[in-house]
This record gives C-alpha cells, sequence and structure tokens, in this order.
C-alpha cells in the first residue's frame, strides 16, 4: 500500500516537473501574449465604456438628477447641488476634465460651465435655480442637465453609442445625433465600400497572376513568384512613398501619358479615391494572389483532360471544373485582403485626400489631435468587432470548404 | 483586478523615475526636440548650464496637455521647464497644472510683446500660419486669402491643413471679414456657414495636408500654384535654396510658451532659467538660427535686417496679422471638426 502510495506520489512529482518544465516553455509566449493583446485590448475596451470624469467632479449634481424625469427642468435641489459642486470643482481641479466630457455631447458646454464658476450665486441665495438661469440661458436648457446626467458614470454607453452617431437625449433614450456631427456611419460604410473596391480589383488582377504561376512549369514560375514576393516584402511605407513619386502632376505617369499624347495636361492620379485604390491594390494583391496560388498548385491537370476528353469546350471546363476547385482560395484571397484592408491607415493618409479617410484614420485624430480617447477606443471596439465577424466568416469559409489537399 | 495590475505598473515606472531622476533632481527642461530645441540649447540651455554652474538636463515631447496632467497630479513630475502649444497653456492654467508666473522675476512685463504674457506662460516662439507660392509659377503675386481663394485669377490646385483650425479663418477673411472680428464672426452658426460656403468655391481644387512638411513638398512639386503652411517651413526649404515667397497679410499667428510645472521643486532655478531668456540679444542669436519670433520686443531689432523680414516678429510682418484663438477652438474644436469631416466627404 505504502509503496504504491510513494510510487504515485514518485509519479506525480516527476509528472510535476514535466508540467512546470513545459509551463515555463509556454510561459514567455503567455506573457507576451497578455503583454501585447489581452492587456491593450482590455484596456480599451474599458476605456470606451469608462465614464467618470462628470461623476468625479460633480457628485451632488449626479446624485440630485439620478431621479429626474428629463423632461422639465430639474428642481432647486439640483441647481443648489449643481452651484456647491461647481465651486468644488474648481477648488480641486476636477472641473476642466469634466467640462471637456460634457463639451463632447453638447458643444459650448465647457464655455457655459467656465462661466458659471466665474459668478457662482452667493451662499444667501433664495433660489439658485433663479440665479443660474438668468446667469445663462443654458442652465433653462433640458440637452445640458441631461448631459449631466447621462455622464454620471462611471461607466456609460455614450462613446460606444457617439461611435455609431447615436446620442441619449435628456430622458434618456437613445436618438440619432444631429445631422452636423453624425459622421462615423458614412465614414464605416466608406471603409467597407474602399476595401470592397479593393477587393474586387485583386480579384481581377490576382486570379490570372495566380493561373499563370500555377500552370507555368517552376523554372519559370519561381522567378515570377519571386516578382510577387518582393513587393510584399518591401516596406509598405516605401511602396506608398514610390506612388506618390509616381502619380503626382508631374510624375512619371501623367509625363508618359502626355508624351504620348493620350492627355493634353496632368490629371489628378493621388490625392483623391483612385490614387488610395491604387496604392492599396498594390500593397493587398499577394493577400490574393499566394493563397489561391497554394490553391491552384493542388489541383491536378488531370481533372481539365478529363473534361476535354468528355467533349467540354476549354471555357466550360473552365466554369464546371476548374473554378469551383479554386473557390475556396478566392474566398480565403478575398476575405483575407478585405480584412486587412478595412484596417488601413497609412496609406490613405499618404495618397489620398480628405474625403477618402478610412476609419483608422479617425481612430488616429481621436487619440492624438483632439485627445478624445474614448471615442478613439469606441470606434477601435466597433472596427475590432466588424473584424472579428469576418475571422469568424474566414474560419468558416476556410474550414468548412473542403479544399483539395496536397 | 487590472486596476491593481495598473497600479503595480505605474508604481514600477515611477520608482524607476524616482530612483534615476529623483537622486539629483536638476533642473529639466522640456521642449520639442530637433531644430527647434538645438537652436534653444545653443542660445540659451547650454550657456545657461554653464554660468550658473548647475547641472541642466534636457528632454523633448510631442505635446498633449495628458502627459502633464499626468505627471503634476502624480506628485512627483520630473520636468520643470516645459515648452507647450497655446491650448496646453489655456488648458492647463484652467485646471491649474502650471505655477502662476511672477513678473518681477523676468524682468516685467512689459519688455514682452502683449501677447506673449499670460498669468501662466511667458512666450517662447511665435510663429504664423502664411500664405506662401512659388513664384516661378504665379504670375501675379498674391496677395491675401482673398486670391487664394479666386480661381479664376490664380489657376491651379492649392493645399490647406486637414481640419477646421486655420481653414475656416482662411475663408472668413477670403469672404472679407477683418482679421480683428474673425471669431466672433465664427462663434455665431451663420458664420460657420459662410465660412464652410466660402470653401466650397474652392473645395475641388484644394489638396488637404496633414504634416508640417507636406505643403513645402506640394509646392516644391509643382502640384499645387499656393499653399497655406507655416512660416518656419517655408524659410528652412528657402535656405536649402528654393525660390518661395510668403504673404505676410492676414498671417495667422500663435505662440508657444513656457511654464513651470506646479510644484516644481526647482522654482527658482526655473525663474532664473526663464529671465536668462529674457534677455533681447539671446534671443536673437536663437532667431538666427530659428525663424521664429521670439518674446522680448527689443530682440528682433537685433538681428540682421535679412533675417528679420521673414521672422513673424518683424512689425511690417505683424502689422496685418491676426492671433490664433486658443480659447475659440478650445471650446468648438469638436463641434467644427465634426463639421468639417462631414463637410469634406460631401
Amino acid at each position: 500500500m505504502t509503496e504504491v502510495h510513494i510510487l504515485s506520489r514518485q509519479l506525480y512529482s516527476s509528472n510535476r516537473h514535466r508540467r512546470l518544465a513545459s509551463f515555463a516553455l509556454v510561459l514567455p509566449l503567455l506573457v507576451f501574449l497578455i503583454f501585447s493583446y489581452g492587456f491593450p485590448i482590455g484596456t480599451m475596451l474599458w476605456q470606451s465604456v469608462s465614464d467618470k470624469e462628470v461623476g468625479a467632479a460633480l457628485p451632488q449634481t449626479v446624485v440630485a438628477l439620478a431621479s429626474w424625469d428629463g423632461k422639465t427642468l430639474p428642481d432647486e435641489m439640483a441647481f443648489r447641488a449643481l452651484a456647491a459642486d461647481i465651486k468644488k470643482a474648481r477648488a480641486d481641479e476636477t472641473l476642466a476634465p469634466a467640462a471637456r466630457r460634457l463639451n463632447y455631447d453638447v458643444s459650448g458646454f465647457r464655455e457655459v460651465l467656465f462661466r458659471t464658476a466665474r459668478r457662482l450665486p452667493p451662499a444667501d441665495t433664495a433660489s439658485a435655480k433663479d440665479y443660474l438661469t438668468k446667469l445663462d440661458p443654458a442652465w433653462s436648457d433640458l440637452a445640458y442637465w441631461g448631459a449631466i446626467r447621462n455622464a454620471a458614470g462611471p461607466a456609460s454607453l455614450y462613446y460606444l453609442l457617439s461611435a455609431i452617431d447615436l446620442r441619449s437625449d435628456p430622458a434618456g433614450s437613445i436618438v440619432a445625433k444631429p445631422n452636423d456631427s453624425a459622421i462615423f456611419i458614412d465614414i464605416f460604410f466608406r471603409t467597407f465600400e474602399m476595401s470592397l473596391i479593393v477587393t474586387l480589383i485583386c480579384v481581377v488582377l490576382g486570379f490570372p497572376v495566380a493561373y499563370l504561376l500555377a500552370s507555368l512549369p517552376a523554372r519559370l514560375a519561381y522567378p515570377l513568384l519571386v516578382l510577387v514576393l518582393v513587393p510584399f516584402w518591401t516596406s509598405l511605407l516605401v511602396r506608398t512613398a514610390a506612388w506618390v513619386v509616381l502619380l503626382q502632376n508631374r510624375g512619371i505617369v501623367n509625363h508618359a501619358l502626355i508624351d504620348l499624347h493620350i492627355l493634353n495636361e496632368p490629371t489628378a492620379l493621388i490625392y483623391n479615391r483612385l490614387g488610395v485604390y491604387v496604392a492599396m491594390t498594390h500593397i493587398l494583391l499577394p493577400y490574393f494572389i499566394l493563397p489561391l496560388y497554394s490553391v491552384m498548385k493542388g489541383i491536378s491537370p488531370n481533372y481539365m483532360r478529363a473534361a476535354a476528353s468528355l467533349g467540354a469546350r476549354p471555357i466550360r471546363a473552365f466554369v464546371k471544373v476548374y473554378l469551383p476547385q479554386c473557390a475556396s482560395g478566392i474566398t480565403a484571397g478575398c476575405l483575407l485582403v478585405f480584412t486587412v484592408a478595412i484596417g488601413f491607415y497609412i496609406t490613405p493618409a499618404l495618397v489620398g485626400g480628405a474625403a477618402d479617410q478610412m476609419i483608422s484614420y479617425y481612430i488616429a485624430f481621436y487619440t492624438n489631435t483632439a485627445a478624445n480617447w474614448g471615442l478613439a477606443c469606441a470606434l477601435s471596439v466597433w472596427l475590432l468587432g466588424a473584424t472579428f465577424i469576418l475571422y469568424v466568416v474566414y474560419a468558416k469559409l476556410a474550414g468548412g470548404v473542403a479544399g483539395p489537399k496536397t | 483586478m487590472m486596476s491593481r495590475f495598473m497600479r503595480c505598473i505605474a508604481l514600477a515606472t515611477v520608482g524607476a523615475f524616482v530612483t534615476t531622476a529623483a537622486a539629483a533632481r536638476d533642473l529639466t527642461v522640456v521642449s520639442w526636440g530637433g531644430a527647434v530645441q538645438k537652436a534653444q540649447s545653443t542660445a540659451f540651455l547650454e550657456p545657461f548650464a554653464a554660468e550658473s554652474k548647475a547641472p541642466l538636463r534636457q528632454a523633448s515631447w510631442e505635446g498633449g496637455i495628458g502627459i502633464l496632467r499626468a505627471k503634476v497630479q502624480s506628485g512627483n513630475a520630473d520636468w520643470d521647464v516645459v515648452e507647450v502649444e497655446s491650448d496646453e497653456l489655456a488648458i492647463g492654467c484652467e485646471e491649474n497644472l502650471y505655477e502662476k508666473l511672477d513678473w518681477s522675476k523676468i524682468g516685467g512685463k512689459d519688455v514682452y510683446f502683449p501677447e506673449a504674457v499670460h498669468p501662466c506662460g511667458v512666450g517662447a516662439l511665435l510663429y504664423s500660419f502664411v500664405l506662401a507660392y512659388d513664384p516661378a509659377k504665379v504670375k501675379d503675386a498674391p496677395k491675401s486669402w482673398a486670391d487664394f481663394y479666386d480661381l479664376n485669377k490664380f489657376p491651379g490646385k492649392r493645399a490647406l491643413r486637414s481640419g477646421p483650425k486655420l481653414t475656416l479663418e482662411t475663408a472668413l477673411m477670403a469672404d472679407g471679414v477683418a482679421p480683428a472680428d474673425v471669431y466672433k464672426v465664427l462663434s455665431t452658426d451663420e458664420g460657420v456657414n459662410r465660412a464652410f460656403k466660402k470653401l466650397d468655391t474652392i473645395k475641388s481644387s484644394i489638396i488637404w495636408w496633414q504634416t508640417g512638411q507636406k505643403p513645402v513638398e506640394l509646392l516644391a512639386s509643382g502640384e499645387v500654384a499656393m499653399t497655406g503652411v507655416f512660416n518656419g517651413r517655408i524659410t528652412a526649404a528657402k535656405n536649402a535654396g528654393k525660390v518661395f515667397n510668403m504673404v505676410w497679410n492676414q498671417s495667422m499667428f500663435t505662440w508657444d510658451s513656457w511654464v513651470i510645472l506646479k510644484g516644481s521643486p526647482n522654482i527658482d532655478a526655473a525663474y532664473k532659467l526663464l529671465a536668462y531668456m529674457e534677455d533681447a540679444s539671446r534671443q536673437a542669436k536663437q532667431m538666427t538660427m530659428l525663424a521664429n519670433g521670439t518674446s522680448n520686443k527689443a530682440s528682433i531689432g537685433k538681428v540682421d535686417a535679412k533675417v528679420a523680414a521673414d521672422l513673424p516678429s518683424a512689425p511690417e510682418n505683424a502689422a496685418h496679422a491676426m492671433e490664433v484663438s486658443a480659447q475659440f477652438w478650445l471650446d468648438n474644436f469638436d463641434k467644427l471638426s465634426d463639421r468639417f469631416t462631414k463637410w469634406v466627404a460631401q
């Protein structure tokens, strides 16, 4: 009994060493994943719903507004709480972050808050409500009170809604943003539209190339494959900058077209949608060619020969026999190109105009220029969501369709 | 869990800073790196360190009020004197991140240009958004933003900075609004509509740039006939052999300022440095290296006339200029930026 016991313990401890050893082997990877993916993505998710500035600066007001219906002006208690909160927030230096947050929701709120802070009601005022509404008409406007109530925090859907052109009204129901500030749905659509067009161009250009590569003898195919791979390995920035040189007004392409008398004067090939399509297609083409090529390589030429021997004309044989077999390669290539395309930032920024920027540009804009990190994170969350859905589709299609195995 | 984790990281980071920086905690001056900081270093920081025989540490940053907020509020700021942009000056002063300046320690307010004086900061650099063109490609010399918006008289593409700031102002001035009234008009909805309507007239001919060097490239490659651009870039291009002209009429200037971070343990040394930098001859030395104005009214008189001609603080250049309103953009940037994004895609 004891021997068995000792034996099993020895076995267990030797296994434990092995388990520890194998765990130690994956530990660096785990730490790397936590730091490079888990932590930043988690922070991003949290930032997109974190909404604590107003609650910290105006705690009493937030409490006083908790039971407010949002249809008529709040009562005297809320006004008194507001005056007391502003006074304290000014002293504690928490007013400015709250003002910034409220200004996102109602433009002009910053000014109102600081103007009010400079002329707060005296302590013995009979009615803070009368005083404040007379001081600034904004305090008779439900929108301002609604903004405070909806920003009570510590977390809210404000940024996530804002990123898809929605907002909460003073009564708390979700409504569309006013037309002038509803910009993101258009930008998401633009992002998807541009990615789709680039994907289609890649299909049209990439299919013949992949077919050629797959059907040529290796001696000829490999040098051609290198021609596909070398740009693939070249820095994205270098390739984009090269297009600037080629496509500009006095660039090689315009010069060539004029010398050939196709054009009389230079035409705009860059800083517009055309330039973005050209540069993005160039960068993404290998992502389409390579998976398709690997699928095509696996299709035995015997199928086409069999079709021909059964009397199919070349086009019929191609459509009925060849195309279905490379369908999985086409879907894989399309999804890969599309997924990479929706995250493009630097290429449209360099060769596009102001109306050709994709969602990543606005994420960068709200991170760096506008310093509205909540909104930047919310846009990222929606983009991540879209990418994730595409990934699931990709996994289903790539795994579900049994491509020919070599 | 997450917050504890973050706190650990923050502690570790702060710990690292404390052990390296706090030991001596020399006066630390932070500017924008590159050519700007090199000029400041040669004109002020190195001679100051040598004369005061106290070590001076330099660092550089790329702006962002969040960094200053984090440093001051942690109670452990490792920076003392920082060069900030006008909006960071306004916000930071509101948030009480800077020392309120005692002007008697740095020569009194009167020696400085009035726009360089702020309760929390003293002007460090003056730079301007100007109209620039290549005289070889534009026959008549454009004289104002009205010419910039006149496609008949001046055909060809133009470049402007992407975004509403420094764009809507040009549109209003081109539409006949006096520089002094620009922000008053822009504060109203009609004014904003008027600016966008004016922009509509040249919309298809505008190339929008994002980074400071781009307009110079666009001008040099002949892509655009004229551009709105920061003056320093054009002077640098001229020094490199390009022949470009700047229009100072209706130019828009803005100040970068020196601030002392709240609670700086080196506040006396910081004041001594600011006083040292007040000197007109030292500022003139910086101007010969960098095409930006400096804060002392007398400094412009001490530089070569040829250098002065391209400086925003030269009296003839400043005569018809307006100041970019940091306060206006603080209050309105978000709204107008959305509107601009919408408009530009239409």
